[in-house]
């Protein structure tokens, strides 16, 4: 088996890494994650196992991208008069979604990935455990731990 | 999905509009970064509906989407060129532009970049003294295989012809069979009669 042309697995999984990215940093930023991440994929492309799990690849990478987008939002400084420091201050009108993924976007790295991950794209826990690289189990315990921060602030 | 968090959830997540794709962007980075092995566009041609695709040496492949679905040329671009497979038109253009000319009646000789990847070498023997047959003009299979010096190679020489990866530009359609016969095209017999119609035959 061989791997298919990189143009399938774009046309297959774009709309699942942007609309990962969107949930995970925001829409402002979410375009210029997705061009990394799409570069990045494409790079490292030759050399994916046929066979693997391009969505979860795909979504692995997004992820390492979200992480460093959060990153270099942290070390910038928060203007004076800025509403939301903390890195939530992309929001688009505060509708009650964006005040939800706000929330979701405050949350420790790896609990803000599996919420994401199983709520927007609708990933197993193996899966999620595949993107996460760690155990099955700690990937249902890193969603849960979510859910459950996410709770006190929405009951 | 009883709990209101996750129904919450599920619902955000459902009205999360993606931003657009935008393959442009893409190529244009993909391009900049040396990343873009094979670039590839389908095209409208009086000949029927044709994929172009390019590497940065050349033009790789035409097929005729009609004989070849355009998932089997991308694979097998995939398989032998690179993975690295993204459709982006501005790469084609000169090709494009070339072979309109060529439809027009208006050029007579391709002057493109060819990569000849995708063939071995008996049938880079055979294609290069096929592109040098002049507009046209026809030889016979067994003319080919004289020229190259294998006179007994007839039938691997309409093999090779056959599995012209750049067909009009590489123009095997100048090759015919011995006794005034059409035979074999990689686009249908249809389609070399036209050729060489529109060639003045």
């Amino acid at each position: 088996m061989a791997l298919p042309p990189f143009q399938a697995a774009l046309d297959e999984h774009h709309d699942a890494v942007a609309r990962f990215l969107v949930a995970t940093v925001g829409r402002q930023e979410a375009e210029d994650c997705l061009q990394e991440t799409l570069l990045s994929a494409l790079r490292a492309y030759p050399r994916l196992r046929p066979g693997s799990n391009v969505r979860a690849w795909m979504l692995t990478i997004a992820r390492n991208k979200a992480l460093d987008s959060h990153r270099v939002r942290a070390r910038q400084p928060v203007p004076v008069g800025d509403a939301e420091p903390g890195g939530t201050a992309v929001m688009d009108g505060g509708s009650p979604d964006e005040e939800l993924w706000g929330a979701v976007r405050e949350l420790p790295p790896k609990q803000r990935a599996a919420v994401v991950l199983r709520y927007v794209n609708d990933l197993s826990h193996r899966e999620i455990a595949g993107v996460l690289d760690c155990s099955e189990a700690a990937a249902r315990r890193s969603l849960h731990e979510g859910l459950t921060k996410l709770r006190e602030d929405w009951t | 999905m009883s709990d209101p968090l996750e129904q919450r959830l599920a619902g955000a997540a459902a009205a999360i509009e993606p931003p657009a794709h935008d393959p442009a962007r893409l190529a244009a980075g993909a391009r900049e970064a040396g990343l873009e092995d094979v670039a590839y566009t389908l095209e409208d041609s009086p000949v029927g509906e044709i994929l172009i695709a390019v590497t940065p040496r050349g033009l790789v492949t035409i097929s005729y989407l009609n004989t070849f679905p355009a998932e089997a040329t991308l694979e097998e671009l995939a398989t032998r060129v690179s993975p690295r497979v993204l459709e982006d038109a501005p790469p084609t253009d000169e090709a494009r532009r070339q072979l309109d000319e060529y439809f027009a009646g208006r050029r007579r000789r391709f002057e493109l970049a060819l990569d000849w990847t995708l063939v071995g070498p008996f049938g880079r023997e055979v294609l290069g003294h096929t592109a040098a047959i002049p507009y046209g003009e026809v030889e016979t299979y067994g003319d080919v295989a004289r020229a190259i010096g294998k006179p007994r190679a007839a039938r691997a020489t309409g093999n090779a012809l056959g599995s012209n990866p750049m067909p009009i530009v590489v123009p095997c359609h100048r090759v015919v069979r011995a006794g005034g016969k059409m035979g074999h095209y990689t686009g249908g017999a249809e389609r070399k009669r036209q050729l060489l119609t529109l060639e003045g035959r």
